[in-house]
């Protein structure tokens, strides 16, 4: 499964588990935006280190800070190399 | 209390019947042997009135130890196997040491250079004249689970054995067993146990596989059985479990939850089980023994046993004769100036019993709200599928934290591949029927064991 498809499997599943309802996700959805608050994003983060085996935002010497879903999902893409 | 005679172990064991042994791995020791014997190698009188360290490898010979100096030491310390060997020139000192007793296996450094050197040997010699024990022995415990050198805890006997009942005639045909060390307060309660009702005792050898001291306990058809909920986890892991049936199982030192009790209950059908509250500190506090976790409301409030307990910012506070009376070496008070000691475990109130929530400072704080590690173990544990598991702190670049879960499972995971992720899903819909939002595991990872300290304990990393 590509690295999108995951992240986007995962943040469907944490919604239902946490009872949020998702926005449309475009790749410029703002992530502010997507339904998801800060523990949602938190969880989707540390699923996604078991899942891909990386956190690039705690492995990155620069923070990132994401803005679109497009963003989010190229910073995986990278930090997966 | 002076004009009062102390009780000395030795004159007890003096009363302890021909049946009455003392086993480790190596070697069989019957205690009334010890009532006019010494494994001491005759040189019991040097230590007379001394600060004695009692650094040996092996629990028998500071089993035998403890007899023999009790009444006669003015101080004894009782030093753990985990003990961080370059904490022990403060320990001695912190305790005014001027004698150690060692036995074949001890770490010569253990000897610290002290003027007097005594060797504990596993043999029993038979002595002319048995020294008379008429000191109020002080008995000095360390703490576990901290870091740094570790807390030295004065006790006397009296208020070690005051929450241990009076001898009945079937206690002598009793064989204690226990999975912690008697050189742990936990340990050493079962130990006195053992002495005090004339019974025989079980001890682990250092290093001892789990499945070969269940088949000692076994042989030796022991009746009574100690340990930590981790200990006992552990244990049910083992076939070995099967080849003994205790009529006693005790529980104490972490959190019983009901899914151990529960198992306990499955696997001993006819025993008698319960859980008890006690701390190196604050002594034995309590016994819960209606098979549910938590204990009920009622406790809190009045005095039971001579043993008072309130809850002061949810922590649980203990005043009781059976604490302990200070520290060595330290001015830092044990308890308050009302006489109650912080025992730093937090409880909650739910209906009519209250439950222990987890240790006051063990909280992960994730964007602000705090979670006890234990709360979710306990939830997760309840799970049929789930042996054991430890719930830990994960760094989160979006809320400072998040927890994690390391689950044991019953049955080995691997190579279910599909019914693994399925087993995930189901614990972590059971966390969130029970738990709020944030308490609930990020991850879960299914490990094959989790680690256990000396002390029973379950080993956490505080990060």
């Amino acid at each position: 499964m590509s690295v999108k498809l995951t992240i986007i499997e995962q943040m469907e599943r944490i919604a239902r588990e946490h009872g949020k309802i998702l926005a449309p996700l475009k790749e410029d959805l703002v992530l502010a935006d997507c339904g998801l608050d800060s523990l949602g994003f938190a969880v989707l983060v540390a699923r996604l280190e078991d899942t891909l085996g990386v956190d690039p935002f705690t492995a990155a010497e620069d923070a990132v800070f994401p803005v679109t879903l497009g963003d989010f999902v190229q910073v995986y893409e990278h930090g997966g190399r | 209390m002076a004009g009062v005679e102390a009780p000395s172990l030795r004159r007890t064991v003096a009363n302890a019947g021909a049946q009455a042994f003392l086993w480790d791995r190596a070697a069989s020791v019957r205690f009334a042997n010890l009532a006019e014997g010494t494994s001491l190698r005759g040189r019991l009188a040097e230590l007379a009135g001394r600060s004695v360290l009692l650094a040996t490898a092996s629990q028998l010979t500071t089993a035998l130890a403890l007899i023999e100096l009790d009444g006669v030491a003015r101080r004894l310390v009782i030093l753990p196997p985990d003990a961080e060997p370059e904490h022990l020139t403060a320990i001695a000192a912190a305790a005014g040491v001027d004698a150690v007793v060692t036995d074949e296996g001890s770490d010569p450094g253990a000897a610290l250079d002290l003027p007097i050197c005594v060797i504990c040997e596993r043999e029993i010699v038979p002595v002319q004249v048995v020294a008379p024990a008429a000191l109020r022995t002080e008995w000095v415990m360390l703490t576990s689970g901290t870091t740094g050198v570790p807390k030295l805890v004065v006790h006397d006997l009296a208020g070690l054995t005051a929450a241990i009942h009076a001898r009945s005639p079937a206690d002598g045909a009793a064989v204690w067993g226990t999975f912690y060390d008697i050189r742990r307060y936990g340990g050493l309660q079962m130990f006195l146990r053992a002495v005090l009702g004339g019974a025989s005792m079980v001890l682990a050898s250092a290093g001892e596989p789990v499945a070969e001291h269940l088949a000692r306990l076994a042989g030796h058809k022991v009746t009574h059985l100690a340990g930590t909920p981790s200990h006992w986890r552990r244990a049910l892991m083992s076939p070995a479990i099967r080849a003994i049936a205790p009529r006693y199982v005790r529980l104490s030192g972490e959190i019983a939850d009901q899914a151990i009790l529960d198992a306990l209950r499955a696997t001993f059908p006819q025993a008698a089980i319960g859980h008890a509250y006690a701390s190196t500190e604050a002594g034995v506090a309590f016994d819960v023994n209606d098979g549910l976790a938590g204990f009920p409301a009622s406790y809190i409030g009045a005095v039971r046993d001579g043993v008072e307990m309130k809850v002061v910012d949810g922590s649980l506070r203990i005043r009781s004769p059976r604490a302990a009376a200070r520290y060595a070496g330290t001015d830092a008070a044990l308890a308050g100036a009302d006489g109650f000691v912080d025992t730093g475990d937090i409880v909650e109130l739910r209906g009519d019993r209250y439950y222990f929530a987890g240790r006051n400072g063990g909280i992960i704080n994730i964007g602000g709200l705090k979670v006890h590690p234990e709360e979710v173990e306990a939830v997760i544990n309840r799970h049929p599928s789930v042996r054991m598991s430890l719930v830990r702190r994960k760094q989160s670049p979006v809320t400072g934290s998040v927890v994690v879960a390391d689950v044991v499972l019953k049955a080995d995971p691997l190579g279910q591949g599909a019914r693994q992720i399925e087993l995930k899903d189901d614990i972590l819909k059971l966390c969130r029927a029970e738990l709020p939002r944030h308490k609930v595991p990020a991850a879960i990872s299914f490990v094959p064991a989790l680690n256990v300290a000396t002390s029973g304990k379950l080993l956490r990393r505080r990060g």
